[in-house]
């Protein structure tokens, strides 16, 4: 145990300076000064209790839940990529019910509660396509994602436009359904708890728990999960997909009650597609999830900082996630390799 | 015809993989306008043979002739020029194309859809297959997609036409137009090798018979020349005698039982009015050549396989020791411990109780010889005899009360085979019903008390001898 937390905590360093030393080097071809742009990343993200709390922690708050969503669902052999759609229509369906039921002391679990059904919904549609019809969930979660983004757009539009019908927004949601304020003086809302809750909570049903290792026994070996376990497969798929979709879509509630007060288009600035770098970097490991979010909470938490200060394009920092998620997809293509080396030899 | 040179000579071919002499010595000549059957228990080396008369395999020493010239084939390539032609037991179309399409793969130069549909139309007329040019292969039946590798095969010129097992999968009443088209082509000049192990097959469809056993070619007449009796007496050779297999406890009451079972997959009957016991105390066999029904009558028993008619009686535990054990038995990613509870995943409720797992899984390592330093080492690490030893001591560790094993000592070495048989045979002296399927009639003959031949999805109880099993193994009358 001590040497897995030891190999682990050297990894997670191997990656905190490798990304850094990426991005400075890529700053510096970019022809800016290293030295002031991570200066402002750090200021943006780890810097001051402020920029840790209300920017860092903020943001990392959907790509933990949704990230979770993701490494449940890949574990159980679901490539659900349709996060973002789930969010979306789980923060349409919180907003809608939020502001349609008279503000109360249950509003906020009201809300919270409509954004998993939302995103469950969202993603029952995909499962129905591939239980029935044998359709890819890759292409069915990821269209449906243009089509929740669409959906947006017409509430915002339409029937749940504020009073006023001059922006496309819908009304600010009324104090009682907003998630509290959990650290006076940031905008750390009580839905950063609730992210960490699940994390540990996901990690415990995915190793202490019966139904938790039937999803994984699935993921991993769909025909001995069926010969030698018994199990019900397809129905294991089902579920597994139903509740990924919930994960996401309470990652949407989350954002509209504890960020934007509010439902509007741009509400995720693609949380859903950045949840499957985060899944993919913490190898599917749910305790690996949280400083995964947290690494790319940072960096773009950070960029902004950086685009405000030093005047570096935030736009760098993509280049540098996206070469961060390669080398952990290639680091772990080459492990597979050499544990069926192993397994011949 | 039969004046000219024959269609293909084979001549002392040999062929060693490993340790193993898959053949040693085999001719087999086939005359052209006429269908020869190349007739052998499972393992004598048929489908080897042919696979080196389509340049698949190279043969260590032998020689090949067609039409009388020398012949030598590097790949298959080699041997479609040759105009030799080879339709295999897995059929390899493209699903998501037309028959015309798949036709036309491997070709050269432009592709016309209208052409290519018109040339596989002139094809299947001339051939009398009867094929729809412009349906998708994902469509078709598993008859017309046999007619398409078959019009394939004719598309590249073939006039030498191998098939393996070509009736396996067909139900009775195409199995009879195939071999009767097959006759056709035959007459008109063609030349047809017909790998089979069905008897009657070969006595009722052919001109000339070869038979193999064990590698060798032991016997080679025209079909007129031959009788069942000296067919099947070529096919089993003299055995030695039995080994008695020792038996302390008196056999019991019935545990598991089917009776009258149908069962239908796509259309195809797979099993018909099959009925079959086993008693507490007992190891049946189940003797079959794979494709006769053995696979579902096996499910059938375990519960996994639905019916379409009769009833099966179940004791409450019923272990299943699957043949394919990394595909089935094991999560090679999962711990040992993990995969112990893999054995009834579907019952577990609430948490996982992983500290009485683990002791478990190490009670189970060390009672059946399991070689792992500890339960947490991932499966996929132990070698093939180790993981069987496991999934052998996962199945018999709480003692079920039946027992369904599915060519449980495949691909494990002396040793490793004696601990299973003699695992298994302690589950029956504590008073388990055992069944065991193996393709090796050996290794059933020495384990079994009794013995059940699956053969076209009819199974029929015989004398627990080699000779015996292997005569009902071919559909031979007993």
């Amino acid at each position: 145990m001590n040497y897995t937390l030891a190999r682990n905590a050297t990894a997670a360093a191997v990656v905190v300076c490798g990304t850094l030393a990426l991005l400075a080097a890529i700053v510096a071809v970019a022809g800016y000064a290293p030295g002031p742009a991570l200066e402002a990343l750090w200021r943006g993200s780890f810097g001051s209790w402020y920029s840790f709390t209300s920017a860092t922690l903020v943001r990392a708050t959907p790509l933990i839940i949704v990230g979770i969503a993701t490494t449940l669902a890949f574990r159980a052999g679901v490539f659900n990529i349709g996060g973002e759609g789930q969010l979306l229509v789980g923060a349409s369906l919180a907003a809608f019910v939020v502001l349609g039921v008279p503000a109360g002391a249950w509003s906020v679990p009201l809300g919270l509660g409509a954004g998993a059904i939302g995103g469950a919904v969202w993603a029952a549609i995909p499962a129905v396509m591939r239980h029935r019809f044998g359709v890819l969930e890759v292409i069915t979660t990821l269209m449906l994602n243009a089509v929740a983004i669409q959906l947006v757009g017409w509430l915002v539009h339409g029937p749940l436009q504020e009073p006023t019908h001059v922006y496309p927004q819908s009304a600010t949601i009324a104090s009682p359904a907003q998630l509290p304020i959990i650290a006076s003086g940031t905008r750390m809302h009580a839905g950063v708890a609730l992210a960490l809750l699940l994390a540990a909570g996901a990690w415990w049903f995915a190793t202490q728990t019966a139904a938790g290792f039937r999803w994984r026994a699935v993921g991993a070996n769909p025909h001995a999960a069926a010969v030698t376990g018994r199990i019900d497969v397809a129905r294991t798929v089902f579920i597994v997909f139903v509740a990924s979709g919930a994960l996401a879509g309470l990652a949407g509630a989350v954002e509209v009650q504890g960020v934007a007060l509010a439902l509007y288009e741009s509400l995720s600035p693609g949380y859903g597609y950045t949840a499957i770098a985060v899944a993919l970097l913490a190898r599917l490991d749910p305790r690996a999830v949280v400083p995964s979010a947290l690494l790319f909470a940072a960096l773009e938490a950070g960029a902004g900082a950086m685009q405000r200060d030093a005047g570096v394009p935030s736009v760098l920092v993509k280049i540098v996630e996206a070469a961060l998620i390669l080398v952990v997809l290639a680091f772990d293509a080459r492990q597979r390799r050499r544990l069926a080396v192993a397994v011949v030899a | 015809m039969r004046d000219t040179a024959p269609a293909i000579v084979l001549r002392g071919i040999t062929k060693r993989f490993g340790a193993v002499a898959a053949l040693a010595g085999a001719d087999v000549v086939v005359e052209r306008g006429t269908v020869h059957a190349l007739l052998g228990e499972n393992g004598a080396g048929k489908t080897t043979l042919m696979r080196i008369a389509f340049g698949l395999v190279a043969p260590d020493e032998g020689t090949i002739e067609r039409n009388g010239r020398a012949l030598r084939l590097r790949t298959p390539l080699d041997a479609i020029a040759a105009g030799i032609g080879m339709v295999h037991q897995h059929f390899s179309l493209v699903p998501a194309m037309t028959v015309a399409e798949n036709i036309a793969l491997g070709g050269r130069g432009a592709f016309s859809t209208r052409d290519a549909v018109e040339r596989v139309r002139r094809a299947s007329v001339a051939a009398g297959l009867d094929v729809d040019p412009t349906a998708l292969a994902a469509d078709l039946s598993v008859s017309m997609q046999q007619r398409v590798e078959i019009l394939k095969a004719f598309a590249h010129g073939a006039t030498l036409l191998i098939l393996d097992e070509p009736t396996a999968v067909l139900p009775p009443r195409d199995a009879r137009a195939l071999l009767s088209q097959l006759r056709d082509f035959a007459r008109a000049g063609g030349a047809v090798v017909l790998i089979t192990h069905k008897l009657r097959e070969a006595l009722s469809a052919a001109d000339d018979v070869t038979v193999l056993r064990r590698g060798a070619t032991v016997f080679h007449a025209r079909v007129t020349d031959a009788t069942e009796d000296r067919l099947v007496e070529a096919l089993v050779g003299a055995r030695a005698a039995p080994v008695q297999s020792t038996h302390g406890t008196p056999r019991g009451a019935p545990v598991l039982r089917a009776e009258g079972v149908g069962v239908e997959i796509d259309g195809v009957v797979r099993l018909t009015e099959a009925s079959v016991s086993a008693h507490s105390g007992e190891i049946v066999g189940i003797a079959s050549v794979e494709g006769n029904g053995e696979r579902e009558l096996l499910r059938v028993l375990v519960g996994t396989q639905p019916i379409a008619r009769g009833s099966v009686e179940r004791p409450a535990r019923v272990a299943f020791i699957p043949e394919d054990r990394h595909r089935d038995a094991l999560v090679d990613e999962f711990s040992l411990t993990e995969n112990l509870a893999l054995g009834d995943a579907a019952r577990r409720r609430g948490r996982m109780a992983w500290r009485s797992l683990g002791a478990e899984a190490q009670r189970v390592m060390s009672a059946f010889d399991v070689r792992a330093s500890a339960p947490s080492v991932l499966a996929a690490t132990l070698s093939g005899g180790n993981q069987q030893r496991f999934v052998i001591g996962r199945a018999l560790r709480d003692e079920p009360q039946a027992i369904v094993a599915e060519n449980p000592s495949r691909g494990l070495d002396v040793r490793a085979t004696a601990f299973v048989h003699d695992a298994l045979r302690a589950a029956r002296n504590r008073g388990s019903a055992v069944v065991v399927y193996s393709s090796d009639i050996d290794e059933l003959v020495e384990l079994c008390d009794r013995v059940i031949v699956c053969f076209a999805g009819r199974v029929r109880e015989v004398p627990a001898t080699a000779a015996a099993i292997g005569q009902a193994l071919v559909g031979a009358a007993s």
